[in-house]
C-alpha cells in the first residue's frame, strides 16, 4: 500500500505488472560496482570449465538455470530475464555472482560510435536487406 | 572486451548485439512492428520497481516493501551467427523515463511509430531522443480509417528537424517494417558522418 493511501491503480496501470515481494534468492545481496548496470545487451557466455554448476552448493537453481542456458549459446541479459521470467535487477544479481564465481564471461555491446567506424552498419543492412 | 580462455573444444561464437528503440504513443503499434520482424515471439522483460517508481538493482533496503513491475517488449532479429539486432518497445507511459535511459544508452538508434489520429501522442518520444542526440526516424504507421496526411504536414505537427527521416510504414508488414529499419541504420551512419564532420571542421 503506498503511504498516502490512494490506490496503487491511479500509479500503475495496465503496463504494470503484479506486485511482487522482492526475491529471496538473491538473498539481499546488492549487485556490486563491477557490474555497473551491465546492459540488457551485453552477452553472457558459460565458460567451458564450468560443467557441473549443479555441483556446486553455493549456488541456486537460477544460478545454474543460467550457466546451462549460456552454455548451449551465449545469452543477453534480457533474453535471461524473459526465459527465466525474473525481473532484470534481479538476473544482473545473478549474473555477477556468477562472474565472481568465473563461471560465466560477460561481453559488453561495442558501442555505436565504435560500430560505425568499424562498418558494421553496412553489415546490419545488408543483413536486414537479406531477411 | 572479455575473452574466453582457450579450452578444448570449438568456443561459442559471441554474437555482436545492436538495439534499435520502438517508441510511440499507446496502440501506435510498437508491438506489431516488433513482431513483424522478430525471429521470435516478442518477450517481456520486466523490471523491478519500488513504489517510488524508481528501478530496483538489487534487494538491500526493500525488504518488506512492496514493489511492482512494469514490463517491456523486445525482439531479435539474428542476422549472422555473430551479429544479433534486438528491438526493444519503450513503455508507453513517459512517466517510465528511467526506463527509457536504460534503454537508450548504447542504442544504435530509433523508430517513433505516430499515428495520425494521435500525433500528440510521438511528441514525448521526439523529444526525448532529439535531447539526447539519438538518431530516429518517424514512421507514420498507416492505420486503415485514418485521413492520409501529407507527410509535410505530419513533419510541421510534430516540428521536425529537416534533417529526420519521415516514412510511411504498416507496422504488420514484414517488408514496410524491413525497410523502417535499413531507414534508421542508414540514418545513424549519416547523424554520424555529420557529427564526425561537425568535429573536424
Ligand atoms: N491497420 C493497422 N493496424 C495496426 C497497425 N499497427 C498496429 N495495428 C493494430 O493496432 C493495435 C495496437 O497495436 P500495438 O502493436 O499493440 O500497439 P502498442 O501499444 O504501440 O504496442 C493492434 O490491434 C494492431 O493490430 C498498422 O500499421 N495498420
Ligand atoms: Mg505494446
Amino acid at each position: 500500500m503506498s503511504g498516502d493511501g490512494q490506490p496503487r491503480s491511479h500509479w500503475f496501470d495496465d503496463e504494470a505488472g503484479p506486485v511482487v515481494r522482492p526475491y529471496a534468492m538473491t538473498r539481499g545481496r546488492t549487485s556490486h560496482a563491477a557490474q555497473h548496470r551491465l546492459d540488457l545487451i551485453a552477452v553472457v557466455v558459460t565458460e567451458a570449465h564450468a560443467d557441473d554448476p549443479e555441483a556446486d552448493h553455493m549456488l541456486s537453481p537460477e544460478h545454474v538455470d543460467i550457466v546451462q542456458l549460456c552454455r548451449d549459446a551465449p545469452q543477453s541479459v534480457a533474453e535471461l530475464a524473459a526465459e527465466l521470467n525474473l525481473p532484470i535487477g534481479v538476473v544482473r544479481v545473478l549474473i555477477g555472482d556468477l562472474v565472481d564465481e568465473e563461471m560465466v564471461h560477460v561481453t559488453r555491446p561495442v558501442p555505436p560510435a565504435e560500430l560505425v567506424d568499424e562498418n558494421i552498419l553496412r553489415d546490419v543492412i545488408s543483413g536486414l536487406r537479406a531477411l | 572486451m572479455i575473452f574466453g580462455r582457450s579450452e578444448r573444444g570449438k568456443p561459442p561464437v559471441e554474437p555482436v548485439t545492436l538495439k534499435i528503440l520502438v517508441a510511440g504513443g499507446f496502440g501506435a503499434g510498437k508491438t506489431t512492428l516488433v513482431g513483424a520482424v522478430s525471429e521470435i515471439k516478442p518477450l517481456r522483460t520486466e523490471e523491478l520497481l519500488t513504489e517510488a517508481g524508481r528501478p530496483v538493482d538489487d534487494t538491500s533496503g526493500v525488504e518488506g516493501k512492496n514493489t511492482t513491475t512494469v514490463a517491456m517488449d523486445f525482439g531479435r532479429i539474428t542476422l549472422r551467427e555473430d551479429l544479433v539486432l534486438y528491438l526493444f518497445g519503450t513503455p508507453g507511459q513517459d512517466r517510465f523515463w528511467f526506463l527509457w535511459d536504460e534503454l537508450a544508452t548504447g542504442a544504435l538508434g530509433a523508430v517513433v511509430l505516430a499515428d495520425t489520429r494521435r500525433l500528440e501522442d510521438s511528441f514525448a518520444a521526439v523529444d526525448y531522443f532529439e535531447r539526447r542526440s539519438i538518431p530516429f526516424l518517424v514512421g507514420v504507421n498507416c492505420f486503415d480509417g485514418a485521413a492520409r496526411y501529407p507527410s509535410q504536414s505530419v513533419r510541421a505537427a510534430l516540428d521536425l528537424d529537416p534533417s529526420v527521416p519521415l516514412v510511411l510504414c504498416d507496422a504488420r508488414d514484414r517488408e514496410s517494417v524491413k525497410e523502417v529499419l535499413i531507414g534508421v541504420v542508414q540514418h545513424a551512419m549519416a547523424y554520424a558522418a555529420d557529427r564526425r564532420a561537425a568535429v573536424t571542421t
